[in-house]
């Protein structure tokens, strides 16, 4: 069907769109890893100084950590709270279910810095004094985090013949919660895992939040990186891609879990 | 008589269940509680803080706010920037996507997965990094800048203006339109294309009168989320500029967590302003897919 000049077309459309995204990745990679590179198109040597550099400041590794804190945090807290409202919903109440369809559109229509005025002026003067800690991060990040999870949960839950599994399961003498721990609980394993990589990378590259809420009161990863920004450019380059390998681990591994839940 | 007092009995049994099934669904209706609860705290409360403070002027209620916005070529400015840029990006970049994705599909399954995975990852490289990332190609002494002035295709370029904060957008709205356009064009039969062929219709026929009124909903949708994604942007252009770019979410930030001029209410009415703003835009896009070719059917 096709000629030998469509094939062509679209093998040049496809490349040169994946050249164009990756053009910054690599030149940042190679700035990196060059030694000095001046005004001139290409460096004049390679180094990993800048990595050992970046590896050897405790500042970026308590950035970090923090930045890994809060993160776990967040999405310990979302699993251990999304799960059990979604089972309660699809069991109990099932009706429930287009409601939250709704409510979880909230974070994604509504801009993270139209949220951040509200709770800002909310948690600035109440006797919960949790602005400028990470307290507030963990809260904000469960919200951001909850369309992922709970669609990805969701999901996870169609897909299983939940009423019927929880049938046979009290036929079979156990309880609800049995049930749900030892029956629905690993059913939901793939599609939860898929989802909490793909949210922990997400939230890693958070600025908006962290920066308006707290800023250097809890320095976490991205603010660190916007500190950096006079430093040298070869160090912020092996800032970037050091963050960057994460998250492109967390993005692959969440990608891997969901094919093979397929 | 027995067979009166049978239907009486069943209701009052069905009765009976239905009080314990209500008593029953007392105590998973708690589980929900910390959810909800933690779910009103951070999204719920400050939404509605928005809402009512966006209408307080000097302790009393007024549209003054409002009035001030409307009055302030500043923030006028801000709400034009934001639009330009997230009408421009998205439609570069949903242009440049729905080529990817339709030439992608002529790729052999193996070689698809792994670009789609690939786009996938280039998804999260936005805000502060890909602003350094930028700064280093496209900089004043960017490499990319340096190569193209070196042959003369530019004299210069200025990242921290309009275009170079164009071609961020642009570069973080493709991977987002991708992904949101991939699924969609299995719409698409390929037995269409062999039928249109063979009856005559030339490519951009087939296109015109079959690919893209089939197409037309998914990127209605994309577009939609693609411009809400730009409006809302605020990481890329405040580490690219230091918020020295007006643009709206700026504007917003530097009203409550700038060193002066704090002024939470006027960052509320903007804000409020911004939300009907993506409500509109989302109104037409419904009005438009419900006149599309799925609708119809």
């Amino acid at each position: 069907m096709q000629n030998a000049n469509s094939s062509l077309f679209h093998k040049v459309i496809v490349y040169s769109t994946i050249a164009v995204l990756i053009i910054p990745i690599l030149a940042t990679f190679v700035y990196s890893i060059s030694s000095s590179w001046g005004a001139t198109i290409l460096p004049n040597g390679f180094t990993t100084d800048w990595y050992s550099q970046l590896w050897q400041d405790p500042r970026f590794i308590a950035a970090f950590g923090r930045s890994l804190l809060v993160c776990i945090s967040a999405l310990l807290l979302s699993a251990l709270l999304i799960i059990p409202a979604i089972f309660v919903v699809f069991y109990y109440f099932p009706k429930l279910n287009g409601l939250m369809n709704i409510l979880i559109l909230l974070p994604f229509a509504v801009p993270p810095v139209v949220s951040s005025v509200g709770l800002l002026q909310i948690y600035a003067d109440s006797s919960i004094q949790i602005v400028g800690t990470p307290w507030i991060l963990i809260g904000t990040y469960f919200t951001i985090a909850l369309p992922f999870m709970y669609r990805a949960i969701a999901n996870s839950f169609e897909a299983i013949n939940l009423a019927d599994l929880m049938d046979a399961a009290h036929l079979l003498g156990a309880s609800t919660a049995q049930a749900f721990f030892l029956i629905i609980l690993p059913n939901l394993k793939k599609g939860l895992l898929a989802s909490l990589f793909l949210s922990f990378s997400f939230l890693l590259g958070e600025f908006v939040f962290s920066n308006i809420l707290v800023g250097t009161r809890y320095e976490t990863l991205q603010i660190y990186l916007y500190n950096m920004r006079q430093t040298s450019g070869h160090f912020t380059s092996a800032l970037v891609m050091t963050y960057f390998a994460f998250i492109f681990l967390f993005t692959w591994l969440a990608s891997r879990i969901s094919r093979g839940a397929q | 008589m027995n067979t009166i007092s049978v239907p009486a009995v069943e209701t009052s049994n069905i009765k009976s269940t239905r009080k314990l099934l209500r008593l029953t669904k007392f105590k998973p209706a708690l589980v929900l509680l910390p959810f909800a609860l933690l779910f009103f705290m951070f999204q719920i409360a400050p939404m509605l803080w928005v809402l009512f403070n966006s209408f307080i002027y000097e302790d009393e209620f007024s549209l003054e706010n409002y009035q001030e916005i409307f009055d302030s070529a500043f923030i006028l400015q801000g709400f034009s920037n934001s639009l330009w840029l997230a009408v421009t990006s998205s439609l570069i970049a949903i242009i440049i996507a729905a080529l990817f994705v339709s030439s992608l599909r002529r790729f052999d399954s193996r070689a698809r997965d792994l670009i789609v995975s690939f786009t996938n990852m280039t998804a999260n490289f936005s805000g502060v990094p890909l602003a350094f990332a930028f700064i280093i190609i496209l900089g004043f002494n960017g490499a990319l800048t340096l190569l193209l002035k070196k042959y003369g295709i530019i004299d210069d370029f200025n990242l921290y203006g309009q275009w170079g904060l164009l071609a961020i957008y642009i570069y973080f709205q493709v991977p987002l339109a991708t992904l949101l356009l991939y699924p969609a064009f299995d719409a698409l039969s390929d037995d269409w294309q062999a039928a249109s062929s063979l009856l005559g219709a030339k490519n951009w026929q087939f296109w015109r009168y079959i690919g893209l009124p089939v197409l037309s909903p998914a990127l209605l949708g994309t577009f939609i989320i693609l411009i809400a994604n730009a409006m809302g942007a605020y990481a890329s252009i405040y580490a690219l500029t230091s918020g020295n770019y007006n643009v709206i979410t700026v504007r917003i930030a530097s009203l409550v967590s700038g060193d002066i001029f704090l002024e939470p209410n006027l960052a509320a009415a903007i804000s409020v302003l911004l939300i009907l703003l993506l409500a509109f835009i989302t109104l037409i896009n419904q009005l438009l897919i419900s006149r599309s070719y799925h609708a119809k059917r």
